[in-house]
């Protein structure tokens, strides 16, 4: 019991210390909103420790390398089939790549509270709940990417969907946050019926929620084949509900546009890699056996037209946004389906690819969505294209930065996003989905020209008012740890990809 | 198959004809009085009714009704661990007692943050 | 003797209910029957699970339902707040009348 404690570090730390930081601020009668920032900044920064440390118990480093020397920890030959080591009963699995996605969401996490806290601020509105609910996020986040049991899994996205319900409503005088945070949470609820469905039913085929037992229950006979596969499909309904896929991905721009733009930076990141942490599971490690049950793969078939349905939508519709957050907002839709071209392809590759983008997504959309609430803050609130006209002259380096997410999104090289889509294109290719390959590459051509587009405006495009200051505050430090990753990532991307597949081992 | 439903059956019929037999035989056997507008109007002892009983409520009942549900529907996992006490033993009890900890934090910070102030 | 009712029951009881919360969110639109209609759709799938779990005598699924239950009092918190802060905005608690964003 103990050891599980310390193996599962991460997720038993970032848990308590949200309960915690809203004790304290309950205990503290002032207003202390900086008190619960700087206590959930260190936490985050602990957890981002934390999970590094417990990284990887395949390969020969990190705290449960060291463990199992000292015979406290099950030898690393006793791998879950997803490569992690399970504690709680098989409950919760730990490192591997879990921890890889902990330390994506810790950062996401980092960014917003930091780029949240001026927000905040400037319109009068920080409660330190704020902050809290972050934490509390992360710590759903976290649970799913560590699920090894349904049961987690489901607890995990039901942490994340109810903070974010209410992240997104967060500026409750506000018309649009209040409807953004109404369609949300109706819709989110909805998929959630379809999620526990779908659990539900193949907990009836296969007799259990775990995931190893799953897998090994769909290679012999399945009690009821047909319940099986409706499950698969409402489980994918759900997921897809969550990440914002094809035919469920309407409420996606409503609400990532009318939310705060610190929040839908948190949301539209952290939140779908989570979602994409959620399937990457089941479709790849408990599910595989029972997709292809009647040797047909007529669900693999399914998540490839969804994925290449969902990026010809999501980028033909940012097309021809007049407003820069809600084209952000359908671009983010548009991402979603190239991230689901690694689970079509269901291969190493895939798999990496899903994880080597997903960093990179998060660090080019928070950017980009924290620049707009800089822009908010320095007076510029709506967010039409023709508001960013001669932006170089207003704040250079703002809209400098602005064209390294947008190169980034477009997938331009040395940038993060081209070696991203670069590893997913090529192991949907290596699956034998060309075709899938070829709609991505059109698709991506298409956005090319939305986001050359912003930076056109920004740079080409005449606008009369001269240079001003523009106060990011701490919202500056987001911004540096977002170009920074984006450049890290486009110049050493083998080395955050070694590190992916370290944290799947040999396996 | 069918013969298992006949219990059922039974009930059901049961259960429908006593009602129907109670509103029937309340026509013939209770008493008739002419019905005014004071005998129609809903008993609320003694009283009589000032406006419209479908009016809106202070948000301050929502607040209590809503916190009672969110502590109440806890207990749920209590009566699983209770049933199992003897054989979860020590790390049941300690699992359980953490549990009840983070509940009590949220109930601190319901009580500081003043949601069960009566204003 | 008696017989049990077979499993095929359950499961078609709760399809039915299921689908009976699917139509629901989709054609009213009154935010809080939707809500409602979303507990019925929640509440089928706790029958499902646990007529299941009595089937094959395992416990995992009746775990599971009271997980649901509690998850679902934490949605109707939510929830029911979100909708108070639009009647608070908007006086309406009609989906259709809550249009500001536009696709």
């Amino acid at each position: 019991m103990h050891i599980d404690v310390i193996l599962a570090a991460p997720i038993v730390f970032v848990s308590i210390m949200a309960t915690a930081s809203m004790v304290l601020d309950a205990l503290k009668t002032k207003e202390n909103g900086k008190t619960i920032f700087l206590f959930s900044i260190y936490v985050l920064m602990a957890t981002f420790l934390l999970s590094a440390l417990t990284f990887s118990p395949s390969s020969h480093f990190g705290l449960v390398a060291l463990l199992s020397k000292f015979g406290l920890a099950p030898a690393p030959e006793t791998l879950h089939v997803s490569g992690m080591l399970t504690v709680f009963n098989g409950m919760v699995g730990v490192g591997g790549y879990g921890c890889f996605f902990d330390m994506i969401f810790t950062l996401g996490g980092i960014m917003t509270i930091l780029a949240a806290r001026p927000f905040l601020e400037s319109e009068k509105l920080e409660h330190s709940e704020f902050y809290t609910l972050i934490l509390f996020a992360v710590a759903g986040m976290m649970l799913i990417s560590h699920a090894t049991n349904m049961l987690t899994l489901f607890i995990g996205i039901e942490v994340m969907s109810v903070t974010f319900y209410i992240l997104s409503g967060y500026t409750r005088t506000n018309e649009k946050a209040v409807e953004s945070s109404l369609k949300y949470f109706l819709l989110g609820a909805f998929a959630t019926g379809f999620l526990v469905y779908g659990i539900a039913l193949i907990y009836g085929a296969t007799g259990s929620m775990d995931y190893a037992t799953i897998a090994s229950a769909t290679h012999g006979d399945i009690r009821f084949p047909t319940l099986l596969l409706v499950g698969i499909g409402l489980m994918i309904v759900g997921l897809s509900f969550k990440t914002a896929l094809f035919p469920f991905h309407q409420w996606a721009p409503d609400v990532y546009s009318g939310a705060p733009t610190v929040v839908t930076a948190f949301m539209s990141t952290a939140g779908k890699a989570a979602a994409l942490a959620a399937f990457m599971p089941i479709i790849m490690v408990s599910l595989p056996a029972a997709m292809s049950y009647d040797g047909s793969n007529k669900i693999q078939m399914m998540l490839a037209v969804i994925s290449a349905l969902t990026m010809l939508i999501g980028n033909i519709s940012a097309l021809v946004q007049k407003d820069v957050k809600r084209m952000l907002a359908f671009s983010s839709v548009a991402h979603a389906g190239y991230l689901l071209m690694g689970l079509v392809a269901a291969n190493p590759e895939g798999r990496n690819g899903i994880m080597f983008y997903s960093a990179s997504y998060l660090f080019m959309q928070i950017g980009s969505f924290i620049i707009l609430s800089v822009l908010e803050r320095s007076g510029q609130t709506n967010h039409s294209l023709e508001s960013f006209n001669g932006l170089s002259k207003k704040y250079p380096i703002l809209a400098a930065l602005m064209s390294i997410f947008m190169f980034s999104l477009a997938g331009i090289p040395p940038f993060a996003g081209f070696f991203g889509k670069y590893y997913l294109f090529t192991a949907a290719i290596h699956a034998d989905f060309t075709w899938l390959t070829i709609v991505a590459v059109v698709s991506s051509i298409i956005s090319v020209y939305f986001y050359i587009g912003l930076i056109v405006n920004m740079y080409f495009k005449e606008s009369q008012e001269q240079e001003h200051e523009s106060q990011p505050g701490l919202a500056a430090i987001s911004l540096v740890l977002s170009t920074a990753g984006i450049i890290i990532l486009g110049l050493l991307p083998s080395v955050v990809l070694s590190i992916a597949q370290a944290s799947f081992g040999n396996h | 198959m069918i013969d298992s439903y006949i219990p059922l059956i039974i009930m059901v019929s049961v259960g429908f004809l006593f009602g129907l037999s109670n509103i029937v035989l309340a026509q013939f056997l209770g008493p008739r009085k002419n019905k005014t507008k004071v005998k129609l109007e809903p008993y609320e002892c003694g009283i009589e009714p000032t406006t419209s009983a479908r009016e809106r409520f202070s948000i301050k009942f929502y607040m209590t009704a809503m916190l009672f549900i969110l502590f109440d529907i806890e207990i749920v996992f209590m009566y699983p661990w209770a049933i199992q006490f003897k054989e979860l033993g020590m790390v049941g009890f300690i699992a359980m007692n953490l549990f009840m900890i983070l509940l009590f934090a949220g109930f601190i910070y319901v009580i500081k943050k003043g949601a069960l102030q009566w204003r | 003797m008696l017989q049990t009712i077979p499993l095929e029951f359950y499961l078609i009881l709760s399809a039915i209910m299921f689908m009976l919360g699917v139509i629901g969110v989709i054609v009213r639109r009154n935010a809080i029957v939707i809500f409602m209609s979303i507990e019925m759709m929640l509440n089928a799938v706790n029958l499902t699970l646990v007529s299941f779990s009595q089937f094959m005598g395992d416990s995992a699924g009746q775990i599971f339902v009271f997980f649901v239950m509690a998850v679902a009092a934490a949605e109707a918190a939510v929830g029911l707040a979100i909708v108070l802060a639009l009647f608070r905005k908007k006086q309406t608690v009609y989906v259709d009348e809550v249009n500001v964003l536009k696709w």
